[in-house]
């Protein structure tokens, strides 16, 4: 038996945790740099308010509603997230966490005479010990799970938020109701296919005649989903490792028209990449540089660039990494054009200890002992005030948070304040 | 539903980052340490107030309410959420969304939030009330 747990409106459910007063009130959580709206409440979905909405579209609205905003303060809900995380280790040591809000979790080879039941006591003690509210949803398959999560979450009443699938009559019925583009790995360009073809549901999806469709559109990806849709299970837990790319992108402020400015950019974007690989001990293979014009005043439609790179042995040295990206900009940036957003994209992430060694390109080993005593720095200030030549030592790394909540967890200022009056 | 604590699995803490005492004399010739077989961790307050990683937060005490008890102003708490709420017990309570610290005192019918300072009204909870118990208060700390 698997089971899907998903944590209700996470990143709002986080910051009521320490504000309860905002239990039943409508949260709005903005993305990075207070971009868009990428979490919100239920009193906020009842009220109309999309997601992803840009945060200045909805400004007026956001406030004449009386909605509470927050800017995304990740170390909340990174903190909260290895909780819930942990809390359920407890009921089963096999667990897949598979997104910060959500895990899979597998009871092969344990006696676990109600499934409902013992859902409802993850729930509860989830509710209990961390105030967050999840669904549960189990069956015999991962992609099932998921189905029967859906149901919990969308039948709250019914279902005190969780569901089992556990007889072929339940299975068919709720495949039935699953729409298709609901469906785990089914995004927006299949879902128009399948539509085309008319498998509006889920169960549609396991007809014998869309097999072949199926098997021409999606492959052996499509035929596993329609296995683990059918109760079949084909697919594992897959075990934490680390991740396989590191992204750093960030829109700017304001426009990006010249080359110094950008290579600045850049290059901190790159040396932050390889900070992170060096948190991980791991490697990369391949730079990428990301960039990205005003797609208003741009004439060709054209806006969006990337370009990538091999580096000839596994590095996470800052000045490489940051050497390849500086280089690729030179080819890439236009002068004279405007530019709104970059970034670079680390990948082929290897273990440190698995690197490949060469016979005529090396790191230059001094790079492993500058690069240690960067980091040291900075964890022991919390600055990176160690940098690169082409970097602005001027310049910090601070985002637009207006919005933002306390680090309770994180933080020890940051802790809550309780009123003893 | 009464949930109680009956669940068995326990995984092995192999993260454990709490230092441990390094006596280096291993492998040199010559007559060994004798401290090298009382080769102990270190003392850590982490093992000692927090009994369960997950459910324990830290919050500071503001206000004079419960200096009999002795969480004077400015004092840092350690609350740990998957403790039972019991009689006696002081707790970080929720009372219509505000957060308080009381002790809790349960009476045949109905509960109150009582603080520890003669200057101060113990809290009826009634009906209209909506009360959580966050969670139960285990150490206090304090600068001197």
């Amino acid at each position: 038996m698997y089971a899907l747990v998903d944590c209700n409106n996470f990143y709002a459910s986080c910051e009521r945790v320490f504000q309860p007063h905002l239990i039943g009130k409508p949260i709005v959580i903005l993305s990075n740099n207070d971009g868009c709206i990428i979490s919100r409440s239920d009193e906020a979905k009842a009220l109309g308010i999309p997601m992803g909405a840009p945060e200045f579209k909805v400004r007026a609205e956001l406030k004449q509603k009386n909605i509470h905003v927050f800017s995304s303060n990740y170390p909340l809900y990174g903190d909260l997230s290895s909780r819930v995380m942990k809390i359920l280790e407890s009921f089963t040591p096999h667990i897949e966490p598979y997104s910060i809000d959500e895990a899979f979790l597998n009871f092969d080879g344990m006696s676990i005479p109600d499934f409902h039941d013992y859902g409802s006591k993850m729930k509860y003690r989830l509710q209990k010990w961390l105030s967050i509210p999840v669904s549960i949803g189990f069956a015999d398959t991962k992609a099932l799970s998921k189905v029967a999560n859906k149901i919990a979450r969308k039948f709250p009443e019914k279902t005190k938020g969780v569901y089992v699938i556990d007889t072929e009559e339940k299975r068919i019925k709720a495949l039935k109701w699953t729409k298709i583009e609901d469906v785990w790995g089914i995004g927006f360009r299949l879902n128009k296919k399948m539509k085309a073809k008319n498998i509006n549901t889920a169960y549609d999806f396991t007809l014998p005649h869309n097999e072949a469709f199926i098997k021409k559109e999606m492959g052996v990806v499509g035929m596993r989903l329609k296995y683990e849709l059918e109760g079949k299970s084909v697919l594992d837990l897959d075990l934490p490792k680390d991740r396989k790319t590191i992204a750093i992108t960030r829109s700017f402020d304001g426009n990006i028209t010249t080359f110094d400015e950008m290579k600045e950019r850049v290059s901190t974007f790159a040396t932050v990449c390889a900070e992170k690989l060096r948190k991980q001990k791991s490697c990369c293979n391949n730079v990428i540089v990301y960039l990205r014009k005003d797609k208003y005043k741009t004439e060709r439609q054209h806006y969006n660039f990337y370009k990538m790179e091999t580096i000839p042995f596994s590095s996470n040295s800052s000045i490489t990494i940051s050497n390849i990206a500086v280089k690729m900009l030179k080819n890439m940036f236009e002068e004279g054009e405007i530019y709104k957003k970059a970034g670079v994209i680390v990948t082929g992430i290897i273990p440190e200890n698995q690197k490949q060694f060469h016979l005529f390109e090396e790191e230059n080993p001094k790079h492993l002992k500058l690069m240690k005593v960067m980091d040291d720095y900075f964890k022991k200030t919390g600055e990176r005030k160690i940098r690169l030549g082409n970097q602005d030592l001027q310049r910090t790394w601070k985002m637009k948070q207006n919005h933002l909540s306390k680090k309770y967890t994180t933080d020890f200022k940051d802790i809550l304040k309780i009123s003893c009056q | 539903m009464s949930i109680k604590n009956t669940f068995s699995f326990f995984l092995p803490d192999l993260e454990h980052k709490n230092g441990q005492a390094f006596v280096s004399d291993g492998i040199k010739a010559g007559f060994p340490s004798p401290a090298a077989d009382f080769d102990e961790t270190t003392v850590s307050l982490d093992n000692v107030l927090v009994k369960n990683r997950e459910t324990t937060f830290y919050a500071k005490a503001n206000g004079n309410s419960m200096i009999g008890a002795g969480i004077d102003n400015g004092d840092i708490m350690v609350i740990d959420r998957s403790l039972e709420p019991m009689n006696n017990k002081i707790a970080v309570c929720c009372i219509d969304g505000e957060f308080t610290v009381k002790r809790i005192k349960i009476e045949k019918d109905c509960v109150f939030l009582v603080p520890e300072n003669k200057e101060f009204q113990p809290i009826k909870v009634t009906e209209e009330n909506e009360l959580i118990i966050w969670g139960i208060v285990t150490y206090v700390i304090k600068s001197v």
